[in-house]
């Protein structure tokens, strides 16, 4: 039906005019020259971490405050591992995801959205599932092992808004109050008070689960355009006006908004000094191909690959997948497009890692709304769409992660007193067994009454 | 017109500079040039009545806006045509409460163009919306229920008998007027469904969403049972029903407040503002006036100037239009506020409008809005060479705003420095040159001018 399409066709020209206006602007500070070796790669960087970078840019112009800084920041510490957290927003159907093939019920619940029954590629775990077409990235990734799926992951007494439960999920417990996102507070443990790369949004805007409480994070529209420039002002005075944001951003107060601000403010000038390595346009390569697409998933996610293989200090990273999955209306060609591009995406940065070296570091955890926020009413509706149900769908993606099936598929005709699927596993479950398994850290230090919920095994 | 006797306390504090920056800033887009001294001179009350009770037409002063290749700018022809439309009456307007409760409706009832896809749509949603900035809320909700952009947008016109679809009577209750799980059940969010059914509109090719209207045979005429009462309830009892729910006042007066004050009211303010609120038959003007003169408004802690205000507000210091129209939409949704596609139905996150990808997005902004100004070092006279001077001049090229002593602080150790660099009276002149530039930039950029 053309009105979804035409939905995905501005949200797309929204993305790129919001890339253009970026790309509009200068990506170098007048003053400053492009480093030299530009389209930096990891050794580079390495080399410079490693304290050889002095020479390297003591011949430029940079501000030396900022060149300390984008060294001090990216080398501290062994390197820990990460947990990439791609959000599906609107509460993916899961039985379209993951469907069974053959259940008659399946027909009924669902007279116009079935999937045909061998249209999907083999679910290699069960006989009765086959992944939705679209996904046969993610098909491919699993048939590896190295996908962890999550059928009816949910709660008990599921709330059908939109935003309470989705904040549910965000700050890991279903307390409406918390203010803090589950992968913030796992910051606040093991962060520092200097590097908001630590916790990364790429995308628009900070992302909820990772606001933190006592460290500072991060949100960035992409690795090469984080600098700052003013009309009228060149030479010396452009290091004199960036590190005056330094000062602007300094002073303690009392007030709330205020403090917020200079707060920001601060973030922005050491993660400006944080990604001075990437200020050229061009500087990231990759090793494999990614989709070709208007949506800046692909793109995001290569540069993601780029900033962990150049070592910056990133522990936490939150972005948004493609698509729109709050399928009221018109679900399957919704589905199928965001399906496709973000599994493919995700296929693609899996083995970027892999070529990288870095698969043993990342974990990438995919919650769709689905599971994430609700999931979708098991029977379809009459507008060729699903309505909030319960339940959703969740996956953990990694070459360390144990592939396997947790906590089963739901029952299609065992749902609760809404006609919701029950839930098979329990998100703060799911929450602690990263924490402890992967993160290694205890879970109870973050996710309230942690000890109540059972974790299944995910990493292997 | 006039508020019925309340228990609402009312500012007794001098009323001075800085009281009239921040009434400006929260319910309008800041000073013009000479506005905020303007207005302190009236005094609280009557400066407080010059932005509620606006000059019943609207006149914009100033050059109408263009597109960037000089061309009218006509709101629905465009992408970011519609951005540049409305923040043009931002800047321009001689009623600014009216804009900006306009763009407090466009939160409450956040509709984006992702999901309508029509712009001429989202223009006269806007207009709507402008018609109730100062109006009675309980009318807002009648109208936008019929809304053609909000039926698109929360599939409205295809909630029908045959299957109801909840996406409208869910927000209506949980977003609009009742707040997240107060006083409903899933049984109401489907009842509600039911009786908001009715609603068609067609799909052309090329013309988009079209015909809409009500079709009565579309409409589940059965009996309902909606917050414990039965009726054989329609559309209209929808919205009544919701407005007339005793726990609407206090939701409304909650949400309202927290547009103009960071920090909730006051028990015995939140009660004598829902007391007033249906004294007045959910007529929001008096509220307005109530809150403005609060104390509360004035003595608590600042609030994050919200991306469009921060906008508008530099554009309406410098008093000069809004200069290439079509090309403010890209840095503002950089900056994380592109009118007409708020985020999702929830509206704009209003603890969230700073991060550093925000930041940079503001700091493109100021760039944009100072570039056509910047002091130009081939042709440059008369320039200064004290850094005190300095920063006070460029402070007059944005009205002369208020800042904290610490950022005067910092913005003149920045000029300091500069002339300090330089060795010869040439490089003195040069760092002079950019150092004004510069300081314009960061004054703008400052975590001072970003609250208010």
């Amino acid at each position: 039906m053309t009105h979804c399409c035409d939905e995905f066709a501005r949200s797309a020209l929204l993305h790129r005019a919001a890339a253009q206006a970026g790309q509009g602007l200068p990506s170098i500070e007048p003053g400053m020259p492009l480093p030299a070796g530009t389209g930096l790669d990891r050794q580079t960087f390495l080399l410079r971490a490693a304290g050889v970078a002095f020479s390297v840019y003591g011949a430029t112009k940079l501000p030396l405050a900022a060149f300390e800084e984008g060294i001090a920041g990216a080398a501290v510490g062994p390197r820990s591992r990460v947990l990439v957290s791609v959000f599906l927003a609107g509460g993916a159907d899961s039985i379209s995801v993951l469907y069974p093939a053959a259940d008659p019920t399946y027909q009924k619940l669902r007279p116009t959205l079935a999937i045909p029954e061998s249209a999907g590629p083999p679910f290699t775990e069960s006989p009765v599932l086959r992944w939705h077409p679209a996904a046969t990235s993610l098909a491919a990734l699993h048939a590896e092992g190295k996908v962890a799926t999550l059928p009816a992951v949910g709660y008990t007494k599921a709330n059908q808004s939109h935003f309470t439960s989705r904040h549910y999920y965000e700050v890991g417990a279903t307390d409406a109050r918390l203010r803090t996102g589950w992968l913030g507070r796992y910051l606040d443990v093991v962060g520092t008070p200097d590097n908001p790369l630590q916790g990364l949004s790429i995308g628009g805007a900070l992302s909820p689960p990772l606001a933190a409480a006592k460290v500072p994070v991060a949100a960035l529209s992409g690795a090469d355009s984080y600098t700052f420039s003013a009309p009228g002002v060149s030479g010396d005075m452009s290091s004199r006006l960036l590190e005056t944001l330094g000062a602007l951003g300094a002073p303690t107060t009392a007030d709330p908004a205020l403090a917020s601000a200079r707060r920001v403010v601060s973030q922005a000038h050491a993660l400006r000094g944080q990604l001075v390595p990437f200020a050229a346009r061009g500087a990231i390569t990759s090793p494999v191909g990614y989709p070709v697409s208007r949506d800046a998933l692909p793109s995001r996610l290569a540069g993601l690959a780029a900033m962990l293989g150049a070592g910056l200090p990133i522990r936490a990273v939150s972005l948004n997948a493609f698509g729109q999955y709050d399928t009221h209306n018109d679900q399957p060609e919704a589905l199928a497009a965001g399906l496709q591009l973000t599994s493919d995406s995700l296929l693609a940065f899996q083995r970027d890692l892999e070529a990288r070296g870095l698969a043993d570091r990342v974990v990438t955890l995919v919650w769709s709304d689905v599971w994430s926020e609700f999931g979708r009413r098991a029977k379809e509706n009459a507008s060729r769409g699903t309505d909030h149900g319960a339940a959703g769908i969740g996956f953990v993606i990694g070459s360390r992660v144990r592939g396997q099936v947790i906590g089963g598929y739901p029952s299609l005709i065992d749902l609760d007193e809404n006609g919701n699927f029950k839930p098979t596993a329990d998100f703060r479950g799911l929450y602690g067994a990263l924490l402890e398994q992967w993160l290694d850290i205890d879970a109870g230090a973050v996710i309230p009454d942690a000890a109540s919920f059972p974790r299944p095994q995910l990493v292997r | 017109m006039f508020a019925m006797k309340t228990l609402l306390p009312v500012y007794q504090g001098p009323f001075g500079r800085a009281q009239a920056e921040r009434l400006l800033w929260r319910a309008g887009f800041g000073p013009a040039k000479g506005e905020a001294d303007a207005l302190a001179a009236k005094g609280l009350q009557a400066a407080v009545r010059t932005l509620t009770r606006p000059p019943s037409v609207d006149t914009f002063a100033g050059p109408d806006p263009k597109d960037s290749r000089g061309h009218p700018l006509a709101p629905a022809d465009a992408s970011g045509h519609d951005h540049g439309w409305w923040l043009d009456k931002m800047v321009r307007t001689n009623r600014p409460l009216v804009e900006r409760m306009t763009l407090v409706w466009h939160d409450w009832f956040a509709t984006s163009n992702v999901g309508v896809a029509q712009q001429r749509l989202m223009i006269d949603q806007n207009e709507l919306l402008r018609r109730f900035s100062l109006g009675s809320f309980k009318g807002l909700i009648f109208a936008i229920t019929q809304d053609p952009a909000m039926l698109v947008w929360l599939s409205g016109y295809k909630n029908e008998q045959r299957a109801p679809n909840e996406n409208y009577a869910r927000e209506l209750m949980e977003l609009f007027t009742l707040g997240a799980s107060r006083g409903y059940t899933e049984l109401d969010v489907r009842e509600q469904s039911r009786a908001l059914t009715g609603f068609r509109a067609d799909f052309r090719r090329g013309l988009g969403w079209t015909n809409f209207r009500y079709e009565p045979t579309k409409h589940d005429s059965g009996a309902k049972r909606i917050f414990g009462k039965s009726g054989r309830f329609e559309w209209k009892d929808a919205c009544r029903l919701c407005i007339e729910h005793p726990l609407h006042p206090s939701f409304f007066v909650t949400k309202l407040w927290s547009y103009f004050v960071p920090s909730p009211p006051d028990a015995a303010t939140q009660k004598a503002l829902e007391r007033l609120y249906v004294g007045e038959r959910y007529r929001v003007h008096a509220m307005l006036e109530a809150i403005f003169r609060h104390p509360a408004f004035y003595e608590g802690p600042s609030m994050v100037k919200q991306p469009i205000v921060h906008t508008a507000g530099m554009l309406r210091a410098i008093g000069q239009g809004v200069p290439r129209g079509d090309t403010w939409a890209g840095r503002d949704t950089l900056s994380g506020q592109r009118l007409f596609y708020p985020p999702d139905v929830a509206g704009w996150d209003d603890q969230r409008w700073l991060d550093t990808a925000t930041f940079r997005g503001r700091w493109s902004t100021v760039s944009a809005v100072i570039q056509p100004f910047a002091i130009d070092a081939r042709t440059a006279v008369d320039q200064l060479y004290d850094p005190k001077a300095l920063v006070t001049r460029a402070l007059a090229f944005w009205g002369s705003p208020s800042l904290s002593n610490e950022t005067i602080e910092a913005l003149r150790g920045f000029a300091a420095r500069g002339l300090a660099d330089a060795k010869d009276s040439t490089k003195k002149r040069l760092n002079s040159i950019y150092a004004e530039n510069g300081l314009r930039q960061l004054i703008a950029v400052s975590p001072d001018y970003l609250t208010a």
